[in-house]
């Protein structure tokens, strides 16, 4: 029995991307396909002010439907873990809502209902929660810049691990990197995988570079789901039982 | 949109103004701000003479999770897990745009920590053992509290009673923690998985021991689990408490019940040995007297810094603090 997927690409940068496409049209691609794009800025720890290049954290996350937030690399692995959170109930409500919509109409959203009924819904919505299948690509930048954060990120995915293998419902995890090596946009750091615990052998091996390939980076992530073959109502048929393959 | 779920932190209602209900039309005098957290801003507020607080959240499936939680509670009978729960709501801002509230019992007192800080060391003891019967109640009836900290503790006086607030993190056994704080998180520390069961609660209240000894709170540094007994070991207040806490925060209590009989024990234990280092005429109840016997036998094979420590006790705050507890045990009957 299988609820289906959630599919979510976490992206873990400090800056501005500087080659290739628009970061926020792929992720507005992604969100097309039901994959949802969560973002994360990471500051340096004394740094006092926003630095510009991270407007466009807000923009890619808008754009894929998911959450954004920028945070000093200290306090990193509780707003990964936040971050991945709401945006799965984020899109199970939005899974829930269109269900509604189909029973009783359009217009009829959580918030649309009287106080007392909505507390139905949000049960439905926390056990989809707990027991849904969830597969995060999580893509790190690794230019130069974030070097010093790295061994911050890793902590952080160890413990979104810790927090995701306390649900009922199984997870597969992957990393990438971008910028790639030998001038690629992108590198796979760790293959599909339940379990992130593996990842302190791999991290000190990311190499970094100059330039900021976003855009290019988040399109290959998005080619590493399966394509979208049903749509995410089927959250709801509970004895649909097709177990989806990722395309490696 | 979305994104500004992370922005509504800032909830900032002008003090006096009038919050009307759009479904329940009950309305509401905002008197001040209590207090904000990461999902929401609680309110200080009037309807009619009566005093509540109200949560107010932007994020409206928070409210609703909350509020779940509380009803649950209310089906406990004869228990009062949390404050009660007045009302459900949306209410229409002047500039449109909508925000959830529920209203609940106003719980009127301090903050765990302020309170110990203000009233004296030997509180905590009891105050725990009073949430541990609470907690009890809680895992018998299927929940775990989740985000347990100094911060959700309030202590409503006299008589003292310790109550928690923000359900946020309540989660029903065998599920996913919904919503931790780090320092108390036994995930955090390596001490264990985020897995909904008693034992995590029981994590979190030791480390609610250990943080009002350091009100900073500490990192964790290179080696979580040195780091953490380190400290325990260097709060010297928290001595007559340490092995308690040491099982809690390996998960060697299957149940509050246990951690509840060990920290009542080591409180009788302690306020027998002061009567006894004043060599106190007051007659003692038969159940004392029978801890008393223990206690000797306990100090027989205790470490002389252990001894040491007990001597320290002794002196006026002591018989300060046998007033208190006194006063405390009278109160309870
Ligand atoms: N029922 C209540 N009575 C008195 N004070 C309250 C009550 N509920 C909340 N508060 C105050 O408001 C603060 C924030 O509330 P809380 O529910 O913890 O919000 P959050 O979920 O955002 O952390 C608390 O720390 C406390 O000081
Ligand atoms: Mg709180």
């Amino acid at each position: 029995m299988n609820k289906g997927t959630l599919k979510q690409i976490l992206l873990i940068t400090d800056g501005c991307s500087n080659k290739g496409e628009d970061p926020a049209a792929v992720a507005t691609l992604a969100l097309q396909q039901g994959i949802t794009v969560n973002v994360i800025g990471v500051l340096e720890n004394e740094q006092s002010e926003q630095p510009e290049g991270l407007e466009e954290v807000e923009e890619i996350a808008m754009s894929g439907g998911g959450y954004s937030q920028v945070v000093y690399a200290k306090s990193l692995s509780q707003t990964v873990q936040m971050v991945t959170r709401q945006a799965m109930t984020q899109t199970l409500q939005g899974v829930v809502n269109q269900e509604l919509q189909q029973i009783l109409g359009q217009d009829q959203k959580i918030e649309e209902l009287p106080p007392e009924k909505r507390g139905e819904v949000m049960e439905v919505v926390e056990d989809l929660g707990e027991t849904c299948d969830l597969e995060v690509l999580v893509l790190v930048d690794t230019s130069a810049s974030m070097h010093n954060k790295l061994p911050t990120v890793q902590d952080a995915l160890f413990d979104l691990s810790l927090s995701l293998n306390a649900r009922t419902g199984n997870n597969r995890f992957s990393i990438y990197s971008f910028p790639g090596k030998r001038g690629k946009d992108v590198s796979k750091v760790m293959d599909w995988t339940p379990q992130l615990e593996s990842i302190s052998s791999v991290f000190p091996k990311l190499t970094s570079g100059g330039i900021t390939p976003t855009g290019p980076a988040l399109r290959e992530a998005m080619n590493q789901f399966a394509p979208k073959k049903r749509n995410l109502r089927s959250f709801l048929s509970r004895d649909e039982s097709t177990m989806e393959e990722s395309g490696d | 949109m979305m994104n500004q779920q992370w922005k509504s932190q800032g909830i900032n209602l002008p003090i006096g103004s009038v919050v009307t209900g759009k479904w329940h039309n009950h309305s509401y005098l905002i008197r001040k701000k209590l207090g904000s957290g990461a999902c929401g801003t609680v309110y200080l507020a009037d309807q009619g003479n009566q005093q509540v607080a109200i949560k107010f959240s932007q994020n409206g499936s928070s409210i609703t999770t909350e509020v779940n939680v509380l009803r649950t509670f209310q089906k406990v009978q004869g228990k009062r897990l949390g404050p009660s729960l007045l009302d459900v709501d949306d209410w229409v801002q002047p500039n449109g745009s909508q925000i959830s509230f529920y209203a609940m019992e106003y719980l009127k007192g301090k903050e765990l920590s302020t309170f110990i800080q203000k009233h004296g060391h030997e509180w905590l003891g009891i105050l725990m053992v009073q949430l541990l019967k609470d907690l009890g109640d809680l895992h018998e009836a299927g929940w775990v509290f989740g985000d347990l900290k100094t911060e959700n503790l309030i202590v409503t006086f006299p008589p003292a009673r310790l109550r928690w607030i923000d359900v946020g993190g309540t989660t029903q056994i065998g599920r996913a923690i919904k919503e931790y704080t780090e320092f108390y998180d036994r995930g955090y520390w390596g001490l264990g998985s985020r897995k909904a069961e008693p034992t995590y609660d029981l994590f979190a209240l030791a480390m609610v021991m250990i943080h009002v000894y350091y009100p900073k709170r500490f990192e964790k540094g290179k080696d979580p689990e040195k780091t953490l007994m380190r400290h325990l070991q260097q709060a010297s207040s928290l001595k007559p408490y340490a092995t308690a806490i040491q099982k809690a925060l390996y998960g060697k209590y299957r149940s509050s019940k246990e951690m509840e009989q060990d920290i009542t024990n080591q409180l009788m234990n302690v306020s027998n040995n002061r009567l006894k280092d004043q060599q106190s005429s007051r007659t003692h109840s038969r159940t004392q007297r029978k801890q008393q016997k223990k206690t000797v036998q306990k100090r027989n094979n205790s470490s002389p810094s252990q001894a040491k420590y007990l001597w320290e006790g002794a002196g006026i705050i002591v018989v300060v603090c046998m007033f208190y507890i006194v006063y405390v045990i009278l109160q309870w009957i």
